[in-house]
């Protein structure tokens, strides 16, 4: 047995969902190969090197993989699988986008968004945005895998050090091209990976006074979600939406403002390490999950939760 | 231009979900089912397409049992012209599913396959990037805005970093995002007009391809609990609480 990992990187840097998923693959086999394919990656390879938990960096270097369009990245993949008993990505756009592709190309079932680790062949996923968890065991000769980032501790950096072997580009099928990436300026964390999240619902009764909820969010470097009822209403654009058809988020601190815990909001954060709920219904939903929940008008709670933490001397960022 | 629209017949969003006692699986009967919530945006483009005159005809597609008919029926409510049910009473993993629309793209000749980026029952996220890969086609993944320029076709996509844009051959598969578009209702004298429409009807197993599914699933389970938080009196007893004893901020 043996590991391919695909790492995800920016060409300059290594994308740090890829050591969750290498701590993952660890679990599955210790000998782990990392493909870098990009485009004047060379930095990457270097920093992959070094990772303790890698045995050998594959580097592809050509203007076709600077972009990571899944039609020019699968067929590489595909060539160079052969040796491997699996191929390891992390479960975020990056992954979801190219290893479908390799899977079928392989004739290989793959297995997403995996949460654990029971076997080489034997793993934990959950299916209907986390509201249960099934067990599955994989056939396939060749598994193809998607690692959930957050349930996985990040390989250690230093210390490593890995060969690194020059392998060629394949001939790409020239039917996509890479236009441009817009990264989010916003002053606030992206909601995905937030440390703090804190969102409002229905009850916050208009966008306007999402300024409440922003407030704090400054004050406290937290991405701004929102549940689905709130974005039904208008209050707020529909990337900020936690739930089942929403994003999924698994935050530090969450914190649900005015939001009454729809089954739909639940699954979507329910996984947070800390959950605040503020509501003025003392009978909503939300309480269930919260691990510390105030019952109250949050037009007056919020204005003085801003004030409590402009009294603290040090906030976490 | 013809599109193709995969479908899917999944547990309705706002159900609560219950796993049979067994743990064999989540239990599907008497429960309220719906379409695929990304799979509406994908009909809802479909149709938008056909209205802006781009498009000519709009099929749709589904697999699974006698009922999964019903989301087809919404989709012919909505604006497909025909529909295909291929039958199936069993669950087909992804790659299945996808070699079976393989078939059905093969014969039907769609210049553009939509699907919805995700199914929000077992959550795999890989049907329409198989699809894509099995035909040699392109795909424009979790897309929340397409623009048809001539023979390719544009496509901004929801990542991680923000947004992506990326220019794609024609024919290509497109699996859509919940920002792609507001989906509409079908209006009562459409859903009756629909009753009307065809739906041709094959089994999964005539196709005559492999959909022996490769992963077996041992058990489903709730996930773990949460433990039982306390209720807080005031703001103030809130921010001490995270700061001092839940140390999180």
């Amino acid at each position: 047995m043996s590991i391919l990992l695909i790492a995800e990187h920016n060409n300059s840097n290594l994308k740090t969902f890829t050591l969750n998923a290498i701590t993952a693959a660890s679990q599955i086999d210790k000998e782990i190969h990392v493909l870098v394919a990009g485009n004047k990656s060379e930095d990457v390879t270097k920093e992959v090197a070094a990772i303790p938990l890698v045995k050998k960096v594959l580097h592809c270097d050509s203007s076709t993989y600077e972009n990571f369009l899944p039609e020019n990245l699968a067929p590489l993949i595909v060539k160079i699988s052969e040796s491997y008993s699996h191929i390891v990505a992390s479960a975020n756009t990056f992954g979801k986008n190219f290893m479908p592709r390799v899977s079928a190309l392989l004739d290989t079932s793959q297995i997403s968004d995996v949460i654990k680790i029971n076997s080489p062949d034997e793993f934990l996923r959950p299916i209907y945005a986390g509201n249960a968890f099934s067990t599955v065991k994989s056939s396939d000769k060749k598994k193809c895998i998607t690692i959930r980032p957050t349930s996985f501790d990040p390989a250690p950096t230093a210390g490593g050090s890995a060969s690194i072997e020059k392998i060629e580009p394949v001939k790409a099928p020239n039917i996509s091209k890479f236009i441009k990436r817009e990264e989010t300026t916003s002053e606030r964390p992206e909601l995905g990976t937030a440390r703090i999240v804190i969102s409002g619902g229905r009850g916050m009764q208009s966008g306007e006074n999402f300024k409440l909820i922003n407030a704090i969010a400054d004050k406290l470097n937290a991405a701004v979600g929102a549940s689905r009822a709130a974005v039904d209403a208008g209050y707020i654009s529909n990337d900020h939406q936690v739930g089942q058809t929403g994003k999924v988020v698994v935050p530090d601190l969450y914190i649900a403002v005015g939001i009454s815990g729809a089954i739909q909001h639940l699954a979507g954060m329910k996984e947070s390490k800390v959950i605040v709920a503020i509501n003025k219904d003392g009978e909503a939903p939300i309480f269930s999950v919260a691990d510390y929940g105030l019952e109250a008008d949050l037009f007056e709670a919020l204005p003085q939760f801003l004030d409590e933490l402009n009294k603290l001397n040090t906030i976490q960022k | 231009m013809k599109i193709l629209v995969a479908v899917k017949r999944v547990i309705d969003y706002n159900v609560q979900i219950r796993i049979k006692e067994d743990g064999s699986d989540v239990n599907t009967d008497n429960v309220k089912m719906s379409t695929n919530p990304p799979d509406d945006n994908a009909i809802e483009e479909a149709v938008k397409l056909k209205e802006t005159g781009k498009a000519k005809e709009i099929v749709a597609v589904t697999i699974g049992e006698e009922k999964a008919q019903e989301t087809v029926r919404k989709a012919l409510a909505v604006g497909a012209d025909r529909g295909i049910h291929i039958k199936s009473d069993s669950y087909i993993e992804p790659l299945g599913i996808a070699k079976i629309l393989k078939k059905i793209v093969e014969k039907e000749k769609p210049d553009l396959v939509f699907l919805g980026k995700q199914a929000i029952d077992d959550d795999c996220n890989q049907t329409g990037q198989m699809l894509a890969a099995m035909l040699s086609w392109p795909q424009g993944t979790f897309a929340s805005k397409i623009e048809q320029k001539d023979k390719v076709i544009e496509v901004t996509r929801e990542v991680d970093e923000g947004l992506e844009t990326i220019e794609i051959n024609l024919p290509a598969i497109i699996t859509c995002d919940l920002r792609l578009n507001e989906p509409r209702f079908a209006s009562l004298p459409n859903i009756m007009k629909a009753k009307k429409k065809p739906i041709e009807q094959l089994n999964a197993k005539d196709l005559g391809v492999d959909i022996l599914n490769r992963i077996k699933l041992l058990k489903v389970e709730e996930p773990p609990k949460r433990k039982g938080g306390i209720k807080v009196a005031s703001v103030a007893e809130l921010v001490s609480k995270l700061k001092n004893e839940a140390k999180v901020i």
